[in-house]
């Protein structure tokens, strides 16, 4: 039945989704060198680079910039996330 | 309780004869076998069982295969692989903008900027070889090549049309004496022609819009390569930028690399100097200004534009040509249920970028995936990041980091902004390894 059909989606849809602002880094992050993966990188190495970046301690062009518009919590998020595609 | 769709068997055709109104997306190609097409078409509506899938799967139909659209359709189907996701594009080649510039300059073969819609295809999307001539917001329908389809979401993502007629003389005609390359395929073809037929000593004339447009640093990458090639091939010639603004994107950056690189070779008259052209004489190859006419050896009119023309028909664009939207799900503020992405949106502070199209259509695809789901969809960030060169393996870049205020996208304060001015050279030539990284990078995902 379709109602049924809806709660099921409805779990599976929001298991999957990505955290707020996470889809966007695969615009630059797909695989491509020089450009760094996020698929399957530990959520820690993630959080520390975005760290980095956001208090200047790390070299960067774009990713400073970048960093600067999330939080840690959102980062965490972020990285988590993306640590658990493949 | 959800009223089932009608049966989508074909509509009888009267000659089958499009409407002139169709998506433009960027690097819309020739257009042409429209009986094939239509074949095809027929074929590929009738083997597919649309009335078993109706009942239980809920349909998205996306308008437009670019950047938006086709990441779009993609991306719906990885959020939920239960959503029927149809494609309408009438191309079967999509010619990409991004790096177009270096087409036009002989840097780049325009073959790298084709893709086609079989990684779209292979990602469970039905793509249709078709335009959409009509949209009925309430009866949540869409009609293309005389069949009409149901759908629970539409996404348009039309990219842009030029407003033919909104600069006195410059219509389809003028334009392939004056060509705009806005779009990229034949127009970038002709420009680069005409720039090597050029003799040594000529003049180029570039005119560039007021807000908003396609690409805000587009123009002035334009020029940077036009001038390196000038500089390389015609070193006695000269590029002019007729500019009806006097402040652009990434301004510092490039005035500084003008001077640089090309001093003497590209001169820039802003909005306060008289940039603005005010009228364009295809016969004479002549901009005028308030106070001044520019001749031209190679003219490259960059036009005022709207929203793709089906953004209209669909009732999503206002006054101003471009579509309002809601920006945690890219939803219309004009019909519920119609959602636009790219450059056809009025997106706030972001850009109408190949890469601002893109985050946006991931963004549209989970909040639609979602709402057919019924949940909510969480406030979204969105980013954006846009190289330009300045010269071959010379980049400069701007990125902005983005979320809902009051209604529109805002820039996050701290955030963002350009590549230092005192960059050292290394610095550029990084960043251009990362702009050509980010275009394979870009196209693969969009296109598969």
């Amino acid at each position: 039945m379709r109602a049924g059909g809806v709660v099921v989606l409805a779990v599976m849809v929001g298991a999957a989704a990505p955290p707020p602002g996470a889809s966007s880094c695969s615009g630059c992050h797909g695989g491509v060198s020089p450009v760094p993966v996020l698929a399957g990188r530990k959520a820690a190495d993630i959080i520390a680079a975005m760290d980095a970046f956001r208090t200047g301690t790390r070299q960067a062009t774009v990713m400073d910039r970048i960093a600067k518009g999330f939080t840690p919590d959102e980062t965490a998020a972020i990285a988590g996330w993306w640590a658990e595609q493949k | 309780m959800r009223v089932a769709p009608p049966p989508h068997a074909p509509l009888p055709q009267g000659e089958g004869e499009h409407a002139p109104s169709s998506p433009t997306p960027c690097g819309r190609g020739p257009g042409g076998g429209g009986a094939t097409r239509r074949a095809i078409l027929q074929t590929t509506l009738l083997s597919l069982p649309f009335i078993a899938r109706a009942q239980t799967a809920p349909r998205v139909i996306v308008i437009g295969g670019g950047f938006g659209g086709a990441t779009a359709a993609r991306f719906l189907r990885r959020a939920d692989p239960h959503i029927d996701v149809v494609l309408l594009e009438p191309n079967a080649t999509f010619i990409a903008c991004p790096f177009s510039n270096e087409v036009i300059i002989g840097e780049r073969d325009i073959a790298a900027q084709r893709f086609t819609y079989q990684g779209v295809t292979a990602a469970g999307v039905r793509v249709m070889p078709a335009a959409a001539t009509a949209i009925d917001p309430t009866r949540r329908s869409v009609t293309f090549s005389g069949n009409q389809l149901n759908y629970d979401r539409l996404i348009l993502s039309p990219g842009i049309d030029i407003a033919w007629g909104a600069l006195p003389g410059y219509d389809e005609a003028a334009a392939e004496r004056m060509p705009h390359a806005w779009k990229a395929g034949e127009q970038t073809l002709l420009l680069r022609r005409q720039l090597e037929a050029m003799p040594d000593g000529g003049v180029v004339v570039i005119s560039a819009p007021a807000n908003p447009y396609r690409c805000p640093p587009g123009p002035y990458e334009r020029a940077s390569l036009i001038a390196h090639y000038l500089k390389t091939h015609k070193p006695r010639s000269k590029v002019i930028l007729l500019d009806a603004k006097d402040i652009f994107s990434k301004q510092k950056l490039f005035q500084a690399a003008w001077q640089s690189l090309y001093p003497g070779l590209l001169e820039w008259v802003s909005l306060s100097d008289g940039g603005k052209v005010t009228r364009v004489d295809p016969a004479t190859n002549t901009f005028e200004t308030d106070f001044d006419s520019h001749k031209a050896d190679v003219a490259n009119v960059i036009p005022p534009q709207r929203a793709g023309a089906i953004a209209a028909v669909a009732g999503v664009a206002d006054r101003t040509g471009w579509c309002p939207i809601d920006p945690a799900t890219f939803e219309s503020k004009l019909q519920p249920g119609i959602h636009v992405i790219g450059d056809a949106a009025i997106a706030g502070a972001m850009p109408k970028s190949a890469f601002a199209a893109n985050a946006q259509a991931k963004v549209c695809a989970e909040s639609v995936a979602q709402l057919l789901a019924g949940s909510t969809p969480a406030e979204p960030r969105l980013i954006n990041t846009c190289y330009s060169l300045v010269a071959p393996g010379n980049a400069i870049s701007v990125a902005g980091v983005y979320r809902p205020v009051n209604g529109q996208l805002t820039d996050i304060a701290g955030a963002g902004g350009v590549s230092p001015l005192d960059a050292p050279a290394g610095q550029r030539t990084q960043e251009a390894a990362y702009a050509d990284a980010w275009f394979k990078t870009i196209t693969a995902e969009t296109f598969g």
